[in-house]
């Protein structure tokens, strides 16, 4: 049966400009400027969907981006993506459309026998049933609930596409560009004030663009190209305003889906603007409501405004015969231009009485129209057939399509998305906006302002008002076209549907609700809208409910006896219709998901064999090639290597904080748990720090380089949070102390040279500097210039042998590297990696960040004799409640593997011998390492009572791989009690 | 949101590190009892209203300072 | 008193268009008094009342809901829950609650969807795979399943995840709890409701609590928007607004409020069976079984009663949602909102008595509170019954803080001025 037909003049079409595209593996013609929507009904395709639930047969019912029906699956392969709008998809040549959701076929689907099943299938039938035989039964019926669901397919593969995001700052912003918006835009752009004009649709104009009028069309061309000439406003099509959030930061989409991969060149496929506006006017029109009869969602069924915007803007035409089922007076529009464009068209209008013009003009273009009458039911399975009409004139009439006009529902999200919940208004029987911000305004549609006279007249003056507010006083008001008068808008709300129609009266088209679920879940107690919406899912589609919302909380305000206001309405939220993930991410994703922090030898690693791990955002050199090529062998030579000979290691990502002023000393003593007042010039010294709560969060080295300047090395991952940390207590505390800190991690570089032979490697490489054990004792300090460079040379060691570390600007770094190892190379130098580096300090039994959890006390980390006894430190107070002086608590303890044939793992839990291995255990393994110098597994661990229990053995349990072993409790200084290799 | 920071005019928040109740009286250094601070460090007005807090402008000049905004509706009241 | 649900009752109604079903809870006036009254319809309210009948045999029991019931944060979340912890106190707590998520939809007689398809939480290096394994081996000493993966075996689960060489934090192993999952989230309170008034509980909504009736340092009331309410006893579950009622009592907490945002796409056919999690940032995402992929991250990191998210941190979580897996990338946000939540210093939550008689706290509980549901109604209303806490909340009491007893499960301290 053929419905729809392509006009052979008019549209907006471009017929010169044929476009093929392919939809369910077939060819599919079209012109620019047509939708795939538009292309679908001019090729007479209607029956091009199955619903969500019952999977009945459906068509698509609008022409905008509320369509609740007809959802298609776009692109191939990587390319997919489902459950994409006809309405709002672009014609282009080699689009590729499938539909989905049914099997084999939406004209034939055999999922549709659900449809016979639908009594079963009332809402909320799912919470009822699933529940047997046993417990966990619904893991048995879950996965056919699943298969059943979720519309489209998606695809697994990696979007080839990219995106990009940005941000930009004007004085107005004006959202939607129909007689309001370009009146707004253009009052504000004569001011002179910085305008962006945001419009969804391919071009600007809104509801004009769906009009026949000549003069409406010349206005809206004119504001239109005085837009394009004024340098201040930026005018925008397929640019969606997602959402506005604090402080008027709108967020917009710049669709470019129509331009083919290829002609996109590598540019982005939708990007993301961050937009600060400093006002912000919404212009967002408003959308038609489908009404509620048996059987109101058979393909041929549409909106009636959408079957005018097919005819006028695409040239596309019911075949024959329309009925047009009204409440109010704008069906009288549609069905003249269907008249117009030859369709024979009857008018069902509930209302007894109608303004005599829209008969008059009916009359005139043949149109009959039949009051007090509204639709009985709609025959035709696969599509209508003929519709029964009820009330005074209960009659059947044959037809191609139905329109329905059940008034107008104002597009009030974005003026929600703050807070500020719509209002009813009972002169259009929808809800508008419910107040503004002072830096927002609303005009035209969205305000129940309907009419373009009315509507342009709005437009301007909250353009105006906007521009004011931004500080642009003067402008030119924008005027409507010169002959318009805007008709009557009369509604008479009818909600519910007539009695005696037999099949199923949609209110959700897309999520499959019925009146009869509405019913349901009123008698169930789901009364409150918010009940309602998420019993029956209603509104939870992919359209959010822009056609459903409305019909559905005035039919369970009937229910309940109350008023529309009563019952209250949703919560709008963002986005305003489904937006791409990868837009919202833009270029922030994969290699680039998070800046990467090199250090300033990075290059050098990386020439050099290293192999990187991820340490937070750093790259550091985990070992390098010389060693080996394994992660579990390469560390023991390095470690070897650092043991009998002398190594280098990178320490660049060690926080480095420069510490001025002359109360630095007494600002070092507060925050460390130990005296740094009295550290001599020249000297380093260990530190600790705690939290206000007593808890350690932190430590590290500081070298006092003069009286009143400090230099603090802080962990790795903690030094970001130190510097704010130090800042805070500087700033709004303790103002007293005169101090300035400034953070040095990317300016400085770090080196260490580590070993026995490492003054030998020093005097190879500084032969005129002193680094005798006198000049520089151990934790001994002092800047020295080495051609033209100074370095700042600290005697201290990580790894337990005797070992400087050389400080130096970064830009110094890499040739100060490559001296230090070309000058010992005659014994052998080499550089080791941060494996080694942490096995080392492992053996020696340093502390490091899986010790430094921000759970242990000083106490439980054996650093509690650290801690001034007089003097007074950030977390004394707290460092003293009771469970943190526990005898019970675990703390450090060494631990060596006792079964050599056995493999130690970081993060097994610890056992007395004789405890039953289960529950918490005693303590756990924090650190594990091959010990070079031991030749066994060993490591650090937190065991409770600690070291009491040195020299017991105990139990690791690994359940995770059924791994026991036994292990030895040790001091965590496994090498060097003595201090003989530091002090050499 | 936008922050006011004293040196560097408004931004947006996420420039910023969020620093919690700034009304509430940190025990001068090396005073203060054990139950001082844990009242001090531990409890919080957390009003549905005004609330005065610290912001640092971390991304930015690094200074901390003092906002008042109403937590029941996100509005800043400006430096405090 | 609402009949029992079933495959028959289903057919009955089908086969019968025009019989009614009953309401699913009762929807009395307020008696002017009870023997406990809860304040707050959530989750764990509504739990805690359920429980109180069903396990301490007190059905003289009001919840108080100020707007209408599961209209907090059960109904905000993303639907998890899982027993993967391993601090003393809370493995056995989460435990339990696991326990009673297995048996509830027969205990309630209400699907709700309880959906053990496991979680899988990723590592992004040794160190990372250590302190999760850690956790596994405490897991499996108590009882509970936990199961650890190489890349290898992530690959064959996860076919979607980014395992190239672009990709900023490989994927290096994986630590999974099979027994984890989602459930249904609005249907937890539902069910708790329907069973808790079918034992006689009074379910009040619309009727918002305004102050305590005092008498001296006991409870013996509470004000309403509907007129006084006496009581024997009475138990604050209101997390998000602890604050503001614990305040009505003079009581000053532990407590921040701010909001965590959460996340929903289009539905689409089943892609992703696991509840999947990653260690580079905090980031979690599950498919529903509507079809829509849930997802979420971390809170937006200031005090604020406001249930909208900023901007920014949206951005942040798409980041790692589409650089985990790609494939997301073209797919469509279609939702999302933000839930107020508690924050304590040490992200563990309260169920405890406090300084007033006959006055009880639950609370706090961060980023936990659905997966805790069960198991808090269940000791809560031990607790309430019992003037005393249960040894499975003992851990959660309000006093920690003063004794230096935190629970701090991820190892991130106690903050002041920080996130």
């Amino acid at each position: 049966m053929k419905r729809f037909r392509r006009l052979a003049a008019d549209g907006r079409i471009d017929r010169a400009r044929p476009v093929g595209a392919r939809f369910d593996g077939k060819p599919l013609q079209g012109f620019a400027g047509d939708t795939l929507a538009s292309a679908l009904l001019a090729n007479n395709k209607v029956l091009v969907a199955r619903s969500f639930k019952y999977h009945r047969p459906r068509g698509i019912v609008s022409a905008g981006i509320e369509e609740p029906n007809g959802l298609f699956t776009l692109g191939e392969d990587a390319t997919t993506e489902p459950n994409v709008a006809a309405t709002v998809t672009d014609l282009y040549d080699g689009l590729i459309a499938r539909s989905q959701n049914a099997w084999p076929s939406p004209d034939f689907d055999l999922m549709s026998v659900n449809s016979l099943l639908s009594p079963l299938f009332q809402s909320g039938f799912y919470y009822k049933t699933f529940m047997g035989p046993f417990k966990g039964s619904w893991m048995f019926y879950e996965p056919f609930i699943r298969r059943a669901a979720g519309l489209g397919t998606a695809t697994d593969l990696p979007d080839p596409d990219r995106y990009e995001t940005r941000y930009e700052f004007c004085d107005v912003l004006v959202i939607g560009s129909g007689p309001a918006g370009l009146a707004a835009a253009l009052t504000a752009g004569r001011s002179g004030a910085r305008v962006i004009l945001a419009e969804q649709d391919s071009d600007f104009g809104g509801s004009l663009l769906s009009g026949s009028d000549a003069e409406h069309e010349a206005w809206r061309t004119a504001s239109v190209a005085e837009l394009q000439g004024l340098d201040n406003v930026k005018i925008r099509t397929r640019t969606t305003v997602q959402g506005l959030y604090d402080a008027n930061l709108a967020v917009l989409v710049e669709r470019r889906d129509h331009l083919k991969p290829n002609a996109r060149k590598g540019q982005s496929r939708q990007i993301l603007t961050s937009l600060r506006a400093k006002m912000i006017v919404m212009a967002t029109g408003s959308i038609e409501r489908p009404m509620v009869f048996s059987n109101n969602d058979r393909p041929g069924v549409m909106l009636a405004s959408a079957l005018r915007t097919y005819a006028n803007r695409y040239a596309v035409a019911p075949e024959k015969r329309a009925v047009i089922v009204t409440n109010n007076d704008s069906a009288y529009d549609a069905a003249v231009d269907l008249a117009k464009a030859g369709v024979a068209v009857t008018i069902a209008d509930h209302r007894a009485t109608v303004e005599a013009s829209h008969f008059a003009r009916a009359a005139s273009h043949g149109i009959a129209v039949f009051p007090a009458t509204g639709i009985a039911d709609v025959e035709g399975a696969k599509g209508i057939s003929r519709v029964k009409l009820s009330g005074a004139h209960a009659v059947s009439i044959d037809c191609d399509v139905l329109g329905m006009a059940g008034g107008w529902s104002p597009v009030v999200h974005l003026s929600s998305h703050g807070g500020i919940k719509p209002k009813y208004d009972e002169a259009i029987a929808g809800f508008v906006p419910g107040g503004f911000a002072p830096t927002q305004f609303g005009a035209g549609a969205m305000m129940g302002v309907f009419g373009l006279a009315a509507a342009v007249a709005d437009g301007a003056n909250a353009g105006a008002k906007a521009a004011s507010a931004a500080g642009f006083g003067k402008t030119r008001l924008v005027y409507p076209p010169e002959h318009v008068t805007d008709r009557t808008y009369a509604i008479l709300p009818v909600w519910s549907a007539p009695q005696h129609g037999k099949g199923k009266a949609f209110v959700d088209f897309q999520s499959d609700v019925t009146t009869k679920d509405v019913k349901n879940a009123h008698q169930e107690g789901y009364q409150s809208v918010e009940h309602l919406k998420r019993y029956t899912t209603l509104g939870m589609g992919t359209d959010q409910g822009k056609t459903s919302n409305i019909n559905a909380l005035a039919l369970m305000a009937e229910h309940r006896g109350i008023s529309i206001p009563e019952a209250g309405t949703t919560t709008f939220r963002p986005p305003y219709a489904p937006l791409t993930m990868g837009a919202i991410a833009g270029r922030t994703v994969g290699a680039h998901f998070r800046p990467v922090r090199r250090s300033p030898l990075h290059d050098w690693h990386e020439k050099n064999g290293a192999t990187f791990i991820d340490a937070g955002l750093w790259k550091r050199a985990w070992y390098y090639a010389w060693a080996g090529n394994s992660p579990e062998t390469a560390y023991v030579k390095e470690m070897e290597l650092v043991r009998r000979n002398v190594g280098l290691s990178d320490v660049s990502t060690l926080g480095k904080i420069d510490v001025q002023g002359p109360d630095a000393a007494e600002f070092l003593n507060r925050i460390y748990v130990n005296g740094f007042a009295k550290l001599p010039v020249g000297k380093v010294r260990y530190g600790v720090m705690l939290n206000d709560d007593g808890v350690v969060i932190d430590d590290g080295t500081t070298a006092r380089i003069s009286d009143t300047q400090f230099y603090m090395t802080t962990t790795t991952a903690q030094a970001g949070e130190v510097m704010s940390w130090l800042e805070y207590l500087l700033q709004c505390h303790w103002t007293e102390l005169n101090v300035q800190v400034a953070s040095l991690t990317d300016e400085w570089a770090g080196m260490a040279v580590s070993g026995p032979k490492a003054r030998e490697a020093l005097k190879l490489a500084f032969p005129d500097i002193d680094v005798s054990n006198e000049a520089l004792p151990y934790m001994g300090c002092r800047d020295v210039v080495f051609e033209g460079v100074t370095l700042r040379l600290l005697r201290m060691s990580f790894s337990g042998e005797l070992a400087y570390e050389v400080h130096v600007g970064a830009d110094h770094a890499i040739p100060l590297w490559e001296h230090i190892l070309k000058a010992a190379a005659p014994l052998g130098i080499r550089p080791y990696g941060l494996e080694a580096l942490a096995s080392l300090r492992i053996e020696k039994g340093h502390v490091a960040g899986l010790e430094l959890d921000h759970r242990n006390t000083l106490d439980d980390l054996g650093l509690g004799k650290m801690a001034g006894k007089e003097k007074d430190y950030v977390g004394k107070a707290l460092r003293f409640r009771e469970d943190c002086q526990s005898p019970d608590r675990w703390s450090l303890v060494g631990l060596e593997l006792m079964e050599p044939d056995k493999k130690l793992r970081g993060g097994s839990i610890l056992f007395a011998a004789n405890d039953e291995i289960k529950g918490h255990g005693r303590g756990y393994i924090t650190s594990v390492t091959w010990s070079t110098e031991l030749n066994k597994f060993i490591a650090l661990g937190l065991f409770q009572g600690g070291l009491k229990h040195e020299g017991e053995e105990i139990v690791a349990a690994f359940p995770l791989r059924n791994e026991q072993a036994k292990l030895k409790i040790v001091s965590p200084h496994f090498i060097d009690h003595e201090g003989a290799r530091l002090n050499a | 949101m936008i922050i006011p920071c004293p040196w560097c005019g408004d931004r947006d928040h996420s420039e910023f590190r969020y620093g919690g109740d700034a009304t509430k009286d940190r025990p001068k250094h090396g005073t203060g009892d054990l139950k001082e601070w844990h009242d001090y460090y531990f409890l919080f007005d957390n009003p549905k209203g005004p609330h005065t807090e610290y912001w640092q402008h971390v991304l930015g000049c690094r200074r901390w300072f003092r906002l008042s905004r109403n937590i029941a509706t996100n509005e800043i009241g400006g430096l405090a | 008193m609402s009949r029992q649900y079933s495959a028959f009752a289903l057919a009955r109604h089908a086969l019968q268009p025009d019989l009614a079903w009953e309401r699913a809870w009762a929807s009395p006036d307020p008696k002017p008094s009870y023997d406990v009254v809860i304040i707050g319809g959530g989750g764990h309210g509504l739990a805690t009342a359920y429980y109180l009948a069903k396990n301490h045999g007190v059905r003289n029991v009001a919840v108080i809901e100020r707007n209408y019931i599961g209209s907090g944060n059960v109904g905000r979340n993303t639907t998890l829950i899982r027993s993967n912890y391993m601090i003393g106190g809370n493995t056995a707590f989460f435990e339990h609650s696991m326990k009673l998520w297995e048996g509830l939809s027969h205990d309630l007689n209400f699907n709700c969807m309880v959906s053990q398809r496991g979680q899988i939480v990723l590592a992004v290096n040794p160190v990372q795979l250590d302190t999760f394994a850690r956790r596994g081996n405490v897991m499996r000493l108590n009882g509970i399943d936990a199961e650890l993966l190489d890349r290898g075996e992530v690959m064959k689960l996860l076919p979607y995840l980014d395992y190239s060489k672009e990709a900023r934090w490989p994927v290096y192993g994986a630590i999974m709890q099979p027994r984890a999952g989602t459930v249904r989230h609005d249907a937890v309170a539902w069910g708790y409701a329907r069973a808790a008034s079918n034992l006689g509980v009074d379910i009040i909504e619309n009727c918002e609590v305004t102050g305590f009736v005092m008498d001296g340092t006991k409870v013996t009331g509470v004000e309403t928007s509907r007129g006084r309410i006496n009581c024997g006893k009475a138990g604050i579950a209101v997390a998000g607004h602890t604050s503001h009622v614990a305040k009505m009592a003079g009581l000053r907490l532990p407590v921040e409020s701010h909001i965590l945002q959460a996340f929903v796409t289009e539905p689409i056919k089943p892609i992703v069976h696991h509840v999947v999690s990653w260690g580079a940032e905090l980031f979690y995402l599950s498919q529903s079984d509507k079809g829509g992929l849930v997802f979420g991250g971390h809170i937006d990191g200031f005090n604020t009663y406001t249930q909208r998210g900023q901007f920014p941190r949206i951005q942040t979580v798409a980041e790692c949602a589409v650089s985990l897996m790609p494939f997301v990338s073209r797919l469509r946000l279609l939702r999302h909102w933000g839930g107020i939540q508690d924050m304590t210093p040490d992200g563990s939550p309260f169920i405890s008595r406090t300084p007033l008689k006959n006055l009880y706290l639950n609370g706090g509980w961060c980023y936990q509170g659905f997966k805790a549901t069960p198991a808090s109604g269940w000791t809560y209303a031990h607790t309430i019954a019992n003037d005393d806490e249960h040894e499975l909340n003992r851990c959660f009491s309000l006093d920690r803080f003063e004794k230096g007893r935190e629970l701090d499960e991820f190892g991130i301290g106690n903050w002041t001025y920080k996130q």
